[in-house]
């Protein structure tokens, strides 16, 4: 039943994507553009994306998912060195090719050689990331 | 175009729908980093199936919803092959170091007021406007 389940939430999702014009790189770059040619659809996605996701994790505060055995932990709130790095280089790679990785694999389909390129890229950047962090144990809070 | 905006509203919802599908279904936090990212670094084997099924619905669906509603899917992305395995890298060791992306501290993680998730998309989104301004009006390059 978890695969069924999971099957339909990635297909929702990329259908989400693919109409909210997230797979098209100029409209994340447009939205990315605040001194050029300004796109603001990106705060619609994501604002229509985070109000039925808000009323989930309500619905989900003492109960049990259908077909698994717990809800995720509460979030931590340790904003630290690798949180403040990590999603630096992110939005550095998603300013300069327009691309995260839901809509890079979303578009895979359909976006030619260059899809496939920066998705083989990213997941070898996904390889390195557990050396880097032991080449750099130090992790403390800085917040 | 003046629709985008509604087109862009839509799709957030059936975005959040897939999301909290799969929070009250399988108990997991739909990011996209962290669903590819636990098949490459082997943390996610586990669950290896649940993560490999995600995808192909990912991949296939959006494909086949553009020829049935003759939704045109272009990715207008860079041919710069540089530019693309730069951007790829990065977007690979950040989302696995900051522990999320879009989806996963965007979505998932401000809609529960995740101090982690509104922090990080803070920090991506000033990170990817400077890159824009950068590569776009200074150099030229994207």
């Amino acid at each position: 039943m978890r695969v069924f389940t999971a099957f339909i939430s990635g297909s929702l999702f990329g259908i989400g994507l693919l109409f909210s014009g997230m797979t098209d790189t100029s409209k994340v770059q447009g939205w990315l553009d605040v001194f050029g040619d300004w796109d603001p659809t990106l705060a619609f996605v994501m604002g229509g994306a985070i109000v039925p996701m808000f009323l989930a994790w309500k619905y989900s505060q003492g109960r049990k998912p259908l077909f698994g055995d717990k809800f995720p932990a509460p979030p931590s709130s340790d904003i630290n060195r690798d949180l403040i790095i990590g999603s630096a280089l992110f939005g550095m790679g998603w300013g300069l090719a327009g691309l995260c990785p839901g809509p890079a694999v979303a578009s895979l389909s359909f976006g030619k050689s260059q899809g496939a390129l920066f998705v083989l890229a990213m997941i070898f950047g996904m390889w390195l990331a557990p050396n880097i962090k032991t080449l750099f144990p130090n992790n403390k809070s800085t917040i | 175009m003046q629709t985008d905006w509604i087109m862009g509203l839509t799709g957030g919802l059936v975005i959040g729908l897939a999301a909290s599908f799969y929070l009250l279904t399988n108990g997991k936090v739909m990011g996209a980093s962290g669903i590819i990212g636990g098949l490459v670094d082997k943390s996610g084997w586990s669950t290896a199936r649940d993560r490999i099924v995600f995808l192909a619905g990912l991949v296939f669906a959006p494909m086949v919803c553009s020829m049935v509603l003759d939704i045109p899917a272009k990715t207008n992305a860079t041919t710069n092959a540089i530019v693309l395995v730069l951007a790829g890298l990065m977007v690979g060791i950040g989302t696995r170091l900051a522990n999320g992306c879009t989806s996963g501290h965007g979505v998932c993680g401000i809609s529960r007021l995740s101090l982690r998730g509104i922090f990080s998309t803070i920090f991506y989104i000033i990170a990817g406007i400077v890159t824009v301004l950068v590569f776009r009006h200074a150099w030229n390059i994207i």
